[in-house]
């Protein structure tokens, strides 16, 4: 394990309900901050993988994990994983926009009431530092109390990672973050990305391989449940080792 | 005659017939609906809403008692009906999703919502008053719970259910527990839904007689005791129409009036949540 590794995943196996083998002995080692993307064809377990690292699989039954996954030293598939403490830790930002049926205020102040903070100087505080950091704050500042189902998809989008930072997580896991959006909104994430791998580490599972590319700091290439490449995302994309990952990113498949 | 001909003739008849078999179900309702409002509307007045029944046969006198005695015993039975009804429908939609305990459960809830509420009577009647020796008001209320809770049931587990599953996964991803997710976000979204199947359930339940019958029975004077027999319209409503006094009928006609306004005003506002919700 690297001095910078972030996360660390050995021999990582992962089955659904019990016997669909999703993925296959994966190993990797994510480093602090910067961007990981992860590629592949549908189905070949590149959300499976990301849902692991905040044990999202735990909500249904059956599903199992064998292997480790250390963040910042720590094995986080054992049974005393603190999963509240987890997935503060660890951030998450799904496909399609999820705010939550309330104002614009307090979905970003959710996760921080969750956390236990009641003083109220302090929420707005962490609520504009949040709205400011997720780039939205100019949009809302004047319209903080109405529902955030008024905004558009894109900014639901940024409404949505503005909460997943106001919490101050170390990691953030977006889950094809711009696949619902126009290319406006996916220009403004992508921006948004870049400006926040400085100080986070971020994981994106993407089926837009030029996303990846523009993004991205090391790319991983997933196919049928195996990690078949890992690299740095300039070497992948020019010079890939494995013919396979050549074959996908020219388009040859998938 | 050609083919297309013979279609066309096929469908204005089919359609004649399911505009004739429409129009007898809305004469229906007018005709009842206008009758109650002809009669009933006339026999409004101060005294119906403020005085006591006069003693039998004599004029004058109001129902005081039993729009006092309706609305405590719907109230107690929402306070009941209500609470369990979406606990119940939280059950189904959240921890048992899936389970074959919860699709047994709402099976059971389906045939439940459809037994005659008379049976319902009876089995208050066998669990409540016939243990405690006489007719009450809190029996009645059970009564009218236990008609409301299936209602309450479902509609909760179908509007938890429209939630989408998205959100909640989002609200586990910031660490919510699951009690949170469900209380602090599922239930913000299926809000309206539930309050619309309150709503209903309430208007579902006020009109019922059978089951007061046999629990809260009637009381020909005031009283809001809970522990008595305790009046209420739908009951009245049965009693004052069979006997044999014209001053009983006229106040039967001003107190169906009241209770289909009060059902209408329900219905309709359970119809405006939903509208106002899918704005």
């Amino acid at each position: 394990m690297s001095e910078q590794s972030e996360i660390t995943v050995n021999n990582l196996n992962f089955y659904y309900s019990g016997n669909v083998h999703a993925l296959k002995n994966i190993n990797l080692s994510i480093r602090r901050n910067g961007i990981t993307a992860l590629i592949g064809p549908s189905g070949c377990g590149k959300t499976t993988l990301l849902r692991c690292f905040n044990r999202m699989h735990d909500l249904y039954p059956k599903n199992r994990y064998e292997g480790e996954i250390h963040f910042q030293g720590k094995n986080i598939l054992t049974p005393e994983t603190d999963l509240i403490d987890l997935r503060s830790r660890i951030g998450m930002v799904f496909q399609k926009p999820t705010p939550f049926p309330m104002s614009i205020y307090d979905n970003v102040a959710y996760g921080l009431k969750l956390r236990g903070l009641k003083k109220h100087s302090e929420i707005s505080e962490r609520v504009e530092k949040a709205l400011n950091h997720a780039a939205l704050w100019n949009e809302v500042k004047d319209k903080l109390n109405s529902s955030a189902y008024d905004l558009s998809g894109g900014q639901q989008q940024r409404l949505v990672i503005a909460r997943a930072l106001a919490v101050n997580p170390e990691a953030l896991l977006f889950d094809e973050p711009t696949s619902a959006l126009d290319p406006i909104s996916t220009a403004k994430i992508e921006e948004l990305t870049q400006k926040l791998k400085n100080e986070i580490t971020i994981i994106v599972v993407t089926h837009n391989m030029q996303q990846a590319a523009r993004i991205s700091d090391w790319t991983g290439f997933l196919m049928l449940g195996e990690l078949i490449e890992f690299d740095e995302t300039q070497k992948m994309f020019t010079t890939p080792s494995v013919k396979l990952t050549e074959d996908y990113i020219t388009g040859r498949f998938g | 005659m050609t083919v297309v001909q013979k279609r066309k003739i096929r469908g204005f008849m089919a359609m004649t017939m399911s505009a004739l078999a429409a129009l007898f179900g809305l004469f229906w309702l007018g005709f009842i609906l206008g009758d109650v409002i002809i009669k009933g509307f006339s026999a409004i007045n101060y005294d119906l809403f403020f005085n006591d029944p006069a003693p039998a046969g004599d004029e004058g006198g109001g129902l005081r008692n039993a729009f006092i005695g309706q609305l405590l015993i719907t109230i107690v039975a929402t306070l009941i009906g209500v609470p369990i009804g979406i606990l119940g429908g939280t059950f189904l939609a959240e921890y048992g999703r899936g389970k074959g305990i919860s699709r047994m459960i709402g099976v059971l809830s389906d045939i439940m919502v459809s037994v005659p509420s008379i049976v319902i009577g009876t089995f208050i009647y066998a669990l409540m008053v016939k243990p405690l020796g006489h007719f009450s008001g809190w029996a009645g209320a059970v009564a009218l719970a236990v008609i409301m809770i299936p209602v309450v049931v479902r509609t909760t587990e179908d509007m938890l259910t429209m939630v989408p599953w998205s959100q909640r996964e989002a609200a586990f991803a910031l660490g919510a527990p699951y009690y949170k997710v469900i209380t602090q976000v599922v239930y913000r979204g299926a809000a309206s839904g539930i309050l619309t199947g309150i709503i209903l359930s309430i208007a579902r339940v006020a009109g019922e007689t059978a089951p007061l019958l046999f629990t809260s029975f009637n009381n020909a004077y005031y009283s809001h005791n809970m522990n008595e027999p305790v009046a209420s319209l739908t009951v009245t409503i049965f009693q004052f129409a069979m006997g044999p006094y014209e001053s009983w009928h006229t106040q039967a006609w001003a107190a169906a009036f009241v209770i289909t306004v009060f059902v209408l005003i329900l219905t309709i506002a359970g119809r405006l949540v939903i509208k106002w919700r899918y704005r």
